[in-house]
């Protein structure tokens, strides 16, 4: 447990000292101020009460492009800097160096989502009688569930290679079909559809969190993810040591 | 302290170490040698817990290498051949980190007392990055001996050093090696003569030869070389030098100088100076030859290579 803690720490110090955390806060709050903006002046345009969910629902689909570039080198960069040797002889279990590495992640893009509370706080001014907390809350529990999972997907990624550019692109396209895997099932409705239609992690959030309903099923899915990579990932990092 | 009985390791279809079998001590320094691509990195790697043997039983401090790795790795202290550090960290950053990954009680002080034993105090807050290649030597062999370890592994720990950062290096080991058991592994022949109890010599995945480093001089040069040279034609003189108790042959290197192989447990210098005056000449050099360990490791890997079986493995 302690050594989980140490190594996410230092993971998330590793975020902060290089410029890609900078980065990927910037671009995130950048698209994000755009949206609201637009948002905004539509809101005025059509004397409509702007809800929360044009904040909450873009950054879903943002975190497949910010996750990979933050997990990318989590575990290659390690292999090809060497280190990962000084970890792996230290008295350091293999599925803790794992649990770690997506716990320091988690910690950085759950900074990341605090930041993005200040478009909330700003419309709650412009609303009265202030906007709907409780579809803030759920999408915000949906959001994190969804980047817990996105960074386990990207740690298991980067355990896989050794080059962090080709990590990003796999963690990339892994990402993104998952996002729209179910495209099949809206045409019809076969057994097979409905598989990929349970696969596709939008589906787990824009119909239920995104609309302020939190379902066991869905938190079930996203952690149940999440470990399943975790999981696969201490196993590639295991046979490393085989090679 | 370290028993290698049966070492295999395979990459693929590639045999990295075929069958290996030594021991080190409690306390010893042994040095490990052998040409590059012999196996000395893959057998340092095995010891400290990163590679998994393909067959074969490592046991270190009476506890099986695979079964007990993580109470082994807590007592092994090890440098890997090339240093791989945390640019994007400060010295004592990464220390404190690799301590609290051992759980070390102190840490503090102890990443104080690993800086100073390095002589990094002044530069203990500035980034790894800007570190010259000796000094994250330094850090890395701070890193290794942070934890007080039982069993120290250095794979070549002075590699890419200047004479001084080499010397400072040597006196690491030297200082550390009074109580603790290290096993490292060098090109630098000289560090193996000044710091080692034991000389491993590995190639092509096996031990050749094991012994130390005194030993392993007089044994493959059947005794000591003595070489004289004289103020005139020596020719005459070497009938005079073979007839000398325990001088076995007597073999001329120019006009006046010439070398004798002295028999072990002979000292004939004192008789080839009598002799010389004797036969009247002057005496202007007499000194000892001995074969360097860098002639001794050139001759027996070259005899591996020529032949399959090798029959030089000691003894011991």
């Amino acid at each position: 447990m302690r050594n989980i803690w140490t190594i996410s720490k230092r993971e998330l110090g590793h975020y902060l000292a290089g410029p890609i955390g900078y980065l990927a806060a910037f671009a995130l709050m950048l698209i994000l101020g755009l949206i609201f903006f637009t948002n905004i002046q539509v809101a005025f345009l059509y004397t409509t009460a702007p809800s929360p969910q044009f904040i909450i629902a873009p950054i879903g689909f943002l975190l497949i492009f910010l996750v990979p570039a933050i997990t990318m080198g989590s575990i290659a960069d390690e292999y090809k800097t060497g280190t990962l040797e000084t970890i792996m002889t230290a008295p350091v279990r293999d599925w803790e160096l794992i649990v770690g590495k997506w716990l320091g992640g988690v910690f950085f893009f759950l900074g990341l989502l605090v930041l993005t509370w200040i478009f909330p706080l700003i419309l709650n001014q412009f609303v009265t009688p202030g906007i709907d907390q409780g579809l803030l809350v759920s999408g915000y529990l949906g959001v994190f569930l969804l980047m817990a999972a996105f960074v386990a997907i990207g740690v298991f990624t980067s355990s896989l290679l050794n080059n962090s550019i080709a990590a990003y692109f796999l963690t990339f396209a892994i990402l993104l079909a998952l996002w729209m895997i179910s495209a099949p099932s809206q045409i019809a409705t076969t057994a097979g559809n409905s598989i990929l239609n349970y696969l596709d992690f939008s589906e787990h959030f824009y119909p239920t969190f995104l609309s302020g309903v939190i379902t066991l099923k869905d938190i079930v899915f996203y952690i149940s993810s999440a470990a399943l990579m975790l999981f696969l990932g201490t196993a590639s990092l295991e046979a490393r040591r085989w090679k | 302290m370290i028993e290698v009985v049966g070492l295999t390791k395979d990459y693929g279809t590639r045999r990295a170490l075929d069958g290996l079998n030594f021991t080190v001590k409690k306390g010893e320094i042994v040095g490990f040698l052998g040409p590059n691509g012999a196996g000395k990195t893959t057998t340092m790697r095995v010891l400290a817990g990163y590679l998994p043997p393909t067959s074969g039983t490592v046991t270190v401090d009476g506890k099986d290498l695979i079964k007990d790795s993580l109470s082994i790795r807590q007592i092994t202290g090890y440098l890997p051949e090339t240093v791989p550090l945390y640019s994007d960290m400060t010295i004592r950053g990464y220390l404190l980190y690799m301590g609290n990954l051992r759980h070390l009680k102190h840490v503090d002080e102890l990443v104080d007392q690993a800086i100073e034993r390095v002589q990094l105090t002044d530069r203990s807050d500035g980034y790894i990055g800007n570190l010259s290649k000796g000094m994250r030597q330094r850090v890395g062999f701070a890193q290794a001996i942070l934890h007080d370890p039982d069993v120290l592994l250095l794979d070549e720990p002075t590699i890419g050093l200047d004479p001084a950062q080499i010397h400072e290096i040597c006196n690491l080991i030297k200082e550390f090696g009074k109580h603790k058991t290290i096993l490292f592994s060098t090109h630098i022949l000289s560090e193996v003569q000044q710091l080692c109890d034991r000389v491993l010599i590995i190639n092509k995945g096996r031990i050749l030869v094991e012994d130390t480093p005194e030993q392993l001089q007089l044994r493959l040069s059947g005794g000591r070389n003595v070489i004289v040279r004289v103020n005139g034609k020596i020719t005459p003189t070497l009938a005079a030098f073979k007839k000398i108790k325990g001088i076995s042959t007597v073999t001329p290197l120019g006009e006046n100088s010439a070398q004798l192989t002295v028999q072990p447990d002979f000292e004939a210098r004192p008789e080839i100076a009598r002799v010389v005056v004797k036969e009247g000449l002057d005496l202007i050099e007499l000194r000892g030859a001995d074969l360097s360990l860098e002639q001794i490791f050139i001759q027996l890997t070259a005899e591996d290579e020529s032949s399959p079986n090798p029959n030089l493995t000691s003894a011991e």
